[in-house]
């Protein structure tokens, strides 16, 4: 229904326009009035007096829905005193409510019928309520549905209405417009604010139970022993203490990062350099595609190769050779997440140097170099800025990189800087504190934000070294 | 050795390095795709067991009149071991139990819908291919070894001899495997399918776009069109150039925190991740669109501006649809990568056990990628090939989209 109603809202819209310049139209030829703008303009003006309201009431509608629903089912009509009820009975009441819903209409139910009658478990209220659930989707529907029919076919005639010779239309609508597209591109500050908010109000919420320093200096990490002692006078804060600690989630991540590095940073670089400096142009058009597919495979499916296939062939080498290897050491989901960076490094590398000008190049080869001291030694220094900024930003992609890890890499947290062993991430545990749990009442859950805020801040430090380094150091030629 | 010969080599040494990252980054490739291809290509084709259905009606609860509600809404399970007592006569109950575990549990669904379809078949004889169960699948296509001890096996001795005399029958037969194409997600490997995860990406990327598209256009044409360099575009710029390299987890725990604790909105729908993949999206088809704006050669404007249109219909008329290819290439581009984003869908809550197949926006759903990821934490063997299967469903979806993306780009752009 509310997408037959958006349906509505755009047809009739668009018939506007016809009718606001057919309008116009008659005022000049039937009533011989000067127009002051030309008759299009008189359409557009009818259909973004329409449309931009009736959107964004749509909009609103969309968005609010379960907030409605929630008024509708739970109206102080039929709860006089549901503004006193504590939030933790609200939702018992609203869950047994929704239970009742599914079956308060069925026919071959009678709910006054034997003794567990479901009308002697609920409250009239309640099945009321239940009823009004059941059908609120259609009441929904249906009074939207309505609405974005009345709504716009008010606004265009009163927008037709309005319309006369004198009124201008094209300043109007230009001005219209340009709001709305100025408004566009704020909406990408709102969304760095938003996230901005989301991650500092959770996060300042976890530090009501968390002593901040604990979080960013123990070394234990035991989310769990969080809820092992809690039962109901709240939270051990003992135990508080020994649950958080940040340091084994930075060191593994380091740990992961640091292999992906290794792989990345040789390959990707020695691949940049062989297609700018070496490969025939036939070469390079088809290898460069081919490793930008590394870079456009999702990063579940790495996790499933790494988890699959390299974590158990990285343990049988190792027993092969007699060293003790994790079944979810760091080292494959290092490799994996290295092989998903190649592309990554090369291809920024390869602009970088393909930017370096010719006569730097003629004039070593002139003195007598040799290619590879021509790329060792005028080449890589001329780029240094542009490779190391590549180098950040892969840095900060390996560190924010999620799937790889949360398929391959352990859950548990390990002090460690043993690539054979198993070692966890910040992103891991974001995902595992939130997965299926959407309370934010506990520091389990809340947690997740503050990590998230101190993975936001590293990557945001490392872009900005990457941009600085690039602006700063870029040696410029001309 | 002379230094000159040195030097040489040292060259001669260093092109080889080049030669042997570039090959080794390819071979990654290569492996990747050998890898998820060869484990996939099983998840196509379905093992079935030939057998003699008598559609009993002391068996069935509905007749040839019922209607098809009463029909789907009928037990048949019935039936199903009616139909196993046929084929294999003799049984006890201990042996009735394993052959009944060759079939798959969902047998009485196959006869309902078989049935439903065919009402009038009540009381008569079909000959129909039964799906075998994932287990046995998996014996047939050679996946689970055959020669390890009892113990170690699914598959124990007793059904492995009645497959053995079924297969001398030639009863046993594979057919294409449709249900992965048209089924939701199931517990049981063979009657996994794909398409509810497919329907959640496709009201996700829908939802994105319709997020992402417009005001990605309207943002970069204001930022090259309309604003003069200064502090606040600065801010944007800078803004929208952070917002391209935030962790895509971060996204998920602005949905999980803004949209769905702030805004109430509802835990494990399409809507929520689509827009969280469109905040993602957002400044990748900026990024794109501003530079497509900036390729349209500023005679265009002067011209248009010369003729008397406004600094509105300039830019309207004139620059965006000459800009046009490049922002969709974009897009396309972004969305792309919206469809493979997994992290913000596991925050969101798309990545539950989800049968039915989503009708809209506001169902619960899974997104193809999650679908993935749930399939690849289960521990059968059956659902592995499911796992690369989608993996490779995913893939071909996303080279199609970079091939309209690049086609887009080749017949529509305009050249200067």
């Amino acid at each position: 229904m509310l997408y037959l109603s958006l349906v509505f809202v755009f047809i009739l819209s668009y018939s506007f326009y016809f009718y606001g310049k057919k309008r116009a139209l008659s005022l000049k030829f039937k009533k011989n009035e000067n127009l002051s703008s030309l008759p299009d303009y008189y359409g557009y003006y009818v259909v973004l007096l329409v449309f931009f309201p009736a959107i964004i009431i749509w909009f609103f509608l969309l968005i609010f829905k379960s907030n409605f629903q929630e008024m509708f089912v739970m109206s102080p009509v039929l709860f006089p005193d549901v503004a006193t009820w504590s939030s933790g009975k609200f939702g018992l009441i609203m869950n047994k409510i929704s239970n009742l819903s599914i079956i308060v209409n069925l026919p071959e139910i009678d709910l006054t019928v034997g003794d567990k009658s479901i009308l002697k478990m609920a409250s009239e209220s309640e099945i009321i309520a239940a009823k009004n659930l059941a059908n609120f989707d259609k009441i929904y529907g249906w009074s939207n549905l309505t609405l974005f029919i009345i709504l716009p076919v008010l606004l265009g005639f009163l927008a037709t209405k309005s319309i006369s010779g004198k009124l201008n239309a094209q300043p109007i609508v230009e001005k219209i417009i340009s709001y709305v597209i100025k408004g566009s591109s704020y909406i990408a500050i709102f969304i760095t604010f938003g996230i901005f908010f989301s991650l500092v109000f959770e996060a300042i919420n976890f530090f009501r139970y968390v002593n901040f320093m604990d979080f960013f200096f123990n070394t234990a990490w035991n989310p769990n022993r969080a809820f092992v002692i809690n039962a109901s006078e709240g939270f051990d804060q003992e135990a508080l203490k020994e649950a958080f600690g940040f340091v084994p989630l930075l060191t593994g991540t380091l740990l992961i990062a640091s292999v992906a590095m290794l792989v990345a940073v040789p390959l990707g670089l020695l691949t940049a350099i062989y297609l700018a400096e070496y490969a025939s142009s036939k070469v390079r058009d088809i290898a460069k595609p081919i490793i930008e597919i590394l870079a456009g495979i999702p990063t579940v499916v790495y996790g499933f190769f790494a988890a699959l296939s390299l974590a158990p062939f990285i343990k049988d080498v190792g027993e092969g050779v007699g060293l003790p290897v994790s079944a979810e050491s760091a080292l494959a989901a290092g490799l994996a997440m290295g092989v998903m960076i190649i592309p990554f490094v090369s291809s920024l590398s390869d602009d970088v140097i393909k930017a370096v000008p010719q006569s730097l190049r003629e004039g070593s080869y002139a003195i007598g170099a040799t290619k590879s001291e021509t790329i060792k030694k005028v080449i890589l220094p001329a780029a240094l800025a542009g490779i190391m900024g590549s180098f950040l930003l892969a840095i900060s992609r390996a560190i924010g990189e999620t799937m790889i890890v949360v398929m391959a890499a352990s859950l548990r947290a390990n002090l460690t800087f043993n690539p054979l062993e198993p070692a966890t991430t910040i992103t891991t545990q974001i995902v595992t504190s939130l997965i299926g749990d959407v309370e934010f009442d506990n520091p389990k859950t809340l947690v997740a934000f503050a990590l998230g805020l101190t993975l936001f801040v590293m990557t945001l430090i490392l872009n900005i070294a990457a941009i600085t380094i690039v602006k700063k150091y870029r040696e410029k030629y001309e | 050795m002379s230094s000159l010969e040195k030097r040489l080599a040292a060259e001669k040494r260093f092109k080889f390095y080049g030669m042997f990252a570039m090959t080794l980054s390819l071979f990654f490739v290569l492996i990747l795709m050998y890898k998820i291809f060869s484990t996939g290509s099983g998840a196509f084709v379905r093992t079935t067991i030939n057998a003699d259905v008598y559609f009993d009606p002391n068996f069935i609860e509905v007749s040839s009149n019922s209607s098809k509600k009463e029909i789907m809404k009928a037990s048949y399970v019935d039936l199903a071991d009616q139909v196993i007592n046929q084929n294999h006569p003799g049984l006890d109950e201990e042996n009735f139990i394993k052959v009944r575990e060759m079939y798959t549990r969902k047998f009485d669904y196959q006869l309902r819908d078989y049935i439903a379809n065919n009402p009038n078949v009540i009381g008569k004889t079909v000959n129909l291919d039964i799906s075998a169960s994932s287990d046995l699948d998996q014996i047939v296509k050679g996946n689970y070894p055959r020669n390890v001890p009892e113990a170690q096996r699914k598959i124990n001795d007793y059904q492995l001899s009645i497959l053995d005399s079924l297969d001398s029958k030639g009863k046993m037969s594979k057919t294409f495997n449709f249900w992965f194409f048209t089924n939701g997600d199931s517990r049981d490997p063979e009657t996994a399918g794909i398409l509810g995860a497919l329907m959640g990406s496709f009201y996700a990327l829908l939802i994105c776009f319709s997020f992402a598209f417009p005001i990605g256009l309207l943002a970069s044409v204001y930022l090259e069109e309309f604003v003069k360099p200064g502090k606040i575009t600065d801010i944007i710029e800078v803004n929208i150039n952070n917002l391209a390299a935030v962790p895509s987890i971060v996204y998920g725990l602005l949905g999980l925190g803004m949209l769905i604790g702030v805004f109430g909105m509802p835990y494990q729908v399409p809507l929520v991740g689509g827009l969280v993949l469109g905040f993602m999206t957002l400044p990748t088809i900026i990024i794109a669109s501003r530079a497509s704006l900036r390729g349209v050669p500023p005679s265009i404007r002067e011209g248009a501006l010369a003729v008397g249109a406004t600094k509105m219909q300039t830019v309207f008329h004139h620059v965006i649809p000459l800009s046009l290819p490049g922002t969709l290439t974009g897009t396309i581009i972004g969305m792309a990568q919206a469809l493979g984003e997994t992290a913000p869908l596991l925050l969101v809550g798309m990545v539950a056990f989800v049968m039915e197949i989503p009708g809209g926006a506001f169902d619960p759903a899974t997104g193809l990628p999650s679908q993935i990821y749930l399939w690849s934490e289960s521990a059968e063997r059956g659902f592995l090939e499911k796992t690369s299967a989608g993996i490779m469903l995913l893939l071909s979806f996303l080279i199609i989209m970079n091939t309209v993306a690049v086609l887009v780009r080749r017949k529509l752009e305009v050249k200067w």
